[in-house]
């Protein structure tokens, strides 16, 4: 399990947060003008990687905000943690 | 018990205390602080259970957790029955019966045997090769499978057992009470780390602790005199925790492991009572120190399965721990120097050797000189290529290995013996290591997987490290403890070490016999049955991945997972394959390390703790009047009523007809309530449901349907608009938590520009819902203050109130299609005002329904249930509610998945009346909607979501999605069941006044 340093409260524990999935993929501002296939891209595409992933998390039993996460999937250390909204702080 | 199996009194034995058992229903005894296994050696008992596969005999192996074979069911039919008990780790206690588990009639005749005979029948594999087809043979196969084998049996009751969990948070966890792990605590701890230290046996030690050799000393004392006095010292250290009898289970990233100490196994009975009897330690530890110890690996040849052999380790530890000796002809079969260990040990007790049988050539260390001067026959370059003796050990037949060790050559020499000691080396216990991810390198001198990469801040120390003499583990010890807790010195530094160093290593994986495998039984996995020929023969199969060979195999699959023979497997693999042990890897060792109980898991959540449980404010109300409650979520939600007699089917017709000619009343507290404030709060409201809100008035309520981003309904509720900037949402009692978690996604990610504030109201507000043609004159009765007029106060909007003195909101708004009330009020009020609904109505025969009631009310109105008639693969145009969806706005969630290729779809399911032909025929939820029974296979079109017997309209109704239903109103189909086919017809889910006059009647 880990320790998340959650941007807003601190180091918590694992079981405090919810994973949300691949980070840094923004809403389309106006799906109407989106084909079936750029829309499918948006709604279904997510990136499965064994290395360093970008993905959102949720203080859920906790301050209850999104953030984002860089971790390493094949270690599950975790690199960075930011608030939504700012820039990855690793390429 | 026969005197002459204790030898010399034992420290760790109390002989002035005598502790009767029972095995297989006959009654021994022992001594307290005996274990199960060394109670019964001590009472002349080797054959104590019998294999998995064949049912060979089976004896004690080793004296600790990884035995595969002495594996029993405790305390018989009891509820505190528990099968899987490894007799090496169960302490005895006055009371304790154990029976042999694998054997039927009994250990000692067992019809199972005769799959030995058939063995050549039974090679790896089996199972799936034979079992597995026909398929439909399957069931008859499985009965004779599962009553011949299997691992023990199930408690049938509830275990009476306490169990809990514990939190613990440490500087330095220390795994392992060895030499190693005590040095690593004293230091830690003295070093002001807050420091915890775990062992699995109920005393610290190790092996060193009785380890009184004069070939292994620390200043000039016997190595277990010297570890006696640290020991003794640890009392005195702050900071520092120690707990015995407490094996670490799991290992996980970032330092987090599972531990389980056992408080009360060793008690007898009376003293268990009320008391834990095993805790779950969750620790979180900055450091950890792991001085697990290594594991004696057996040798692999022709019938080393007999009972009476045993690790030459074990046998140790039975005759300096326990007092025990394991037999009177003694033989001991080793690769390496410890053997000679035991050997000298036996023999300075008195205890005879007949022979040391080495497949190394002559060695020159210290020890094995020792040994030979003090008379023990060596033979050297030999190995055991049979044994013999059905029930125990008789005679051992050897022959010299050949230079490569591939073969044997000469003539065969048989000794006798009761007894064989076989020790093939060691094997680190890198299990822990390895589960918190941790990559281990092959060390090719003595074949041994240590640890090479830490994935966090941990050490390996002593031999779970590859340190096998006292003067490695001391020097490397000073060193790396040093680096690992930052300090300058350890009060270790000084001390002067004699051990004997090993000096000549050989090790062959698989031991060569005079005759050829095919007609040999060289166990590797005593537990599983799994012998070196499985292994060859999968491999001659085409398996290649270790993972797959074990499968295959089912080596290392037993509760032991296999900690013996493990390593066997990869070296055979790896002599057989050519590929080179370094590159096999080893198969993952998964958590927990020795098996855990249900109980230690489950700790407290037991019974009425298993789940949380929500209850109304009006809960106690319907527990008094009777209701059954059903679950939804967390909530416990009165169901229906029950008056004396009354079935449940009885229970709600008597409801549904009440609330529509009379008036009912509905505890709706359990709704989702979601507090929605801001300036853009109507924007917000646009953005998440498929209608428009922008013009709601103020006082107003609007039913919303709520999507996903791929179009599908994922919950509906009515919002009132109760300022300019204030709303209030109802969600499902279901949905409620996960809808307040996606709005709240959607706010913070996507449109933080948004000024909106959700707040989660379902706890602050009890919901009374009271209906029928009778609501009006009940509410004007509770609240007299408030306007009820139709002009006033209009279906679909809403008051704020006051019921006396005690501010309330009154919504219009109706889930039944009858005129309706929903008052919400301060939860505590929530009751008083119940009651206060119930006196006002008794003149109205005012009727408290439940959740059934309300389902069917609904349904015969059509409206839709979400998560039952929909399945989130519905959206709003297959539900036939278009006009729900705004065509006006620019976007919403889920706006543009409703024109994707496959949603605009025209044969898609969609929700349909169903009506039965004979109308009291009720159909079954579930049930198959079909078009052709005769043409196979009968291709299916849907299913029936919701079915009820209406009593408003004297007949059965029914909603169902079907293919392409929407087009289909009045078309006969078919409910195909196990004995009938029913006759069924699409109809207008609106069952019940399409008009909607109810509503204002
Ligand atoms: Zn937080």
């Amino acid at each position: 399990m880990f320790i998340i340093n959650c941007p807003y409260c601190g180091e918590r524990e694992q079981s405090e947060f919810k994973a949300g999935g691949e980070a840094h993929i923004e809403r389309p501002k106006q799906p109407t003008e989106l084909s079936d296939d750029q829309w499918a891209e948006y709604l279904f595409m997510r990136k499965n990687i064994k290395g360093i992933q970008f993905e959102r998390w949720v203080h859920v039993h906790g301050c209850r905000k999104w953030f984002n996460m860089v971790r390493d999937t094949t270690n599950d250390q975790i690199h960075a943690v930011y608030k939504m909204g700012e820039k990855p702080p690793i390429k | 018990m026969p005197k002459n199996l204790r030898i010399n009194s034992s420290n760790f034995i109390d002989e002035t205390t005598r502790v009767s058992f029972k095995f297989d229903g006959k009654t021994y005894y022992g001594f307290k602080g005996d274990t199960l296994a060394s109670a019964l050696i001590a009472n002349g008992i080797h054959l104590v259970a019998r294999s998995f596969k064949y049912h060979r005999p089976r004896g004690i192996m080793t004296a600790g957790s990884e035995e595969p074979n002495a594996i029993v069911q405790i305390n018989g039919n009891t509820a505190y029955t528990e099968p899987n008990v490894r007799a090496t780790e169960i302490e005895i206690y006055d009371g304790l019966e154990a029976s042999s588990q694998n054997c039927w009639p009994n250990v000692n005749f067992d019809i199972g045997g005769i799959n030995n005979i058939l063995s050549p029948l039974l090679p790896a594999g089996f199972y799936y090769k034979t079992f597995m087809w026909p398929a439909s043979f399957w069931e008859k196969y499985e009965y004779f499978i599962r009553k011949s084998a299997g691992l023990g049996k199930s408690p049938t009751k509830p275990d009476p057992d306490l169990y809990e969990h514990k939190y613990i948070h440490c500087d330095v966890l220390v795994i392992g009470g060895g030499i190693s792990g005590i040095m690593a605590a004293k230091t830690s701890a003295e070093n002001n780390y807050k420091t915890l230290l775990l062992d699995e046996k109920p005393h610290l030690g190790g092996t060193t602790i009785y380890q009184s050799s004069e070939f292994n000393k620390i200043n000039n004392q016997y190595s277990s005199k010297w570890l006696e006095k640290e020991i003794s010292k640890l009392k005195n250290i702050k900071n520092l925790e120690i707990k015995t009898r407490t094996s670490v289970a799991a290992y996980h990233g970032y330092n987090f492991l599972l531990a389980r100490e056992n408080l009360t196994d060793h008690l007898p009975l009376n003293k268990k009572k009320d008391k834990i009897r095993q805790r779950l330690l969750k620790i979180r530890a900055k450091k950890v120190i792991a001085a697990t110890g290594s594991i004696e690996r057996p040798l692999i040849f022709n019938n080393n399965d007999r009972p009476g052999i045993i690790l030459s380790s074990a046998i140790k530890k039975y005759s300096d721990y326990y007092g025990v000796v394991c037999g009177k002809e003694n033989i001991l079969f080793t690769n390496n120097d410890s053997a000679y260990e035991t050997a000298i040990s036996l023999f300075n007790k008195g205890i005879k050797i007949n022979a040391i049988i080495d497949i190394r050539e002559k060695v020159n260390s210290e020890i094995t000189n020792h040994a030979e001067k003090i008379g023990i026959k060596i033979y050297n370059s030999y190995t055991i290529v049979d044994t013999s003796g059905y029930r125990r050990i008789k005679e051992v037949s050897i022959m010299k290995l050949s230079k490569d060790g591939q073969s044997v050559t000469g003539s065969k020499v048989k000794i006798k013996c009761d007894c064989l000691g076989i020790s093939g080396g060691w094997t680190p216990a890198v299990h822990l290591f390895t589960q918190s991810g941790g990559k281990l390198k092959f060390d090719n001198e003595d074949n041994v997987f240590i640890p090479s990469k830490y994935p966090s801040d941990q050490i390996s120390i002593g031999s779970c490290n590859g340190e096998f003499d006292l003067n490695t583990i001391i020097k490397n010890f000073n060193q790396n403890i040093k680096n690992f807790l930052g300090i300058d010195k350890t009060s270790f530094e000084d001390l002067k070490i004699n051990s004997t160093k090993e000096i000549l290593k050989k090790n062959i994986w698989l031991l060569p016999s005079d005759k050829a495998i095919g007609k040999c039984k060289p166990f590797v996995d005593f537990q599983n049955d799994a012998t070196a020929k499985d292994i060859k023969l999968a491999l001659r199969e085409g398996f290649r991945s270790i993972e797959h060979v074990k499968r295959y195999t089912t080596t290392g699959m037993g509760t032991d997972q296999g900690k013996l023979g493990n390593m066997h497997a990869l070296g055979i693999i790896s002599d057989t394959s050519g590929v080179k042990m370094s590159d096999l890897g080893t198969t993952t060792f998964r958590p927990p390390y020795t098996p855990l109980t249900f109980g230690t898991i489950v700790g407290r959540n037991v019974g009425e703790f298993f789940d949380i449980f929500r209850k109304t404010p009006m809960h106690d109300w319907h527990v008094d009047n009777n209701a059954e409650f059903e679950n939804v979520g967390q909530w416990k939600r009165a169901w229906y009523y029950p008056k004396k007699g009354e079935s449940m089917f009885d229970a709600v017709q008597r409801e549904s007809k009440a609330a529509r000619d009379g008036a009912g009343i509905l505890d709706a507290s359990t709704l989702g309530k979601i507090d929605i404030q801001g300036s853009d709060a109507s924007e917000f409201l646009n953005r998440v449901y498929t209608n428009a809100w922008s013009k709601l008035a103020i006082g107003k309520c609007r039913y919303g349907l709520m999507l996903n981003e791929d179009g599908m309904v994922y919950d509906d509720g009515v919002t009132t608009r109760l300022d300019e900037n204030h709303y209030i949402m109802t969600t499902t009692t279901g949905g409620a938590a996960t809808v307040l978690g996606k709005l709240e996604d959607y706010l913070q990610t996507e449109w933080p520009e948004l000024d909106v504030y959700l707040t989660s109201v379902t706890d602050h507000f009890a919901t009374i819902s009271v209906c029928g043609p009778n609501s009006k004159k009940i509410v004007k009765k509770v609240i007299p203050d408030l306007d009820l007029s139709d002009e006033e106060f209009p279906h679909m909007s809403f008051k704020n109130a006051k019921i006396d003195n005690i501010k309330c909101r009154v919504m219009r708004i109706s889930f039944t299609g009858e005129q309706s009330y929903e008052i919400n009020i301060q939860a505590n009020f929530g009751k008083s005002v119940w009651e206060k609904c119930m006196d006002a109505g008794k003149e109205f025969n005012i009727t408290p329904y439940g959740t059934e009631t309300m389902h069917l009310l609904r349904a015969e109105k059509g409206f839709i249930i979400v998560g039952q008639d929909t399945d989130a693969t519905l959206t709003p145009i297959d539900l036939q509610m278009d006009w729900i969806v705004s065509k006006k706005k620019y976007d919403f969630i889920g706006k543009r998945s409703l024109y994707r290729s496959d949603t605009i779809k025209e044969d898609r399911k969609q929700l349909v009346g169903i009506v039965t032909e004979d109308p009291r025929e009720v159909l079954e939820e579930g049930a198959q909607i079909v078009a052709d029974v005769s043409k196979k296979p009968v291709e299916m079109l849907g299913h029936i979501t919701s079915s009820y017997f209406s009593p408003n309209l004297n007949k059965s109704i029914a909603l169902g999605v079907v293919k392409g239903g929407k087009n289909m109103l009045g078309k006969k189909l078919f409910i195909p069941m196990k004995n009938k086919i029913i006759n069924v017809q699409v109809a207008d889910p609106v069952f019940l006044d399409k008009e909607n006059k109810r509503l204002n009647a």
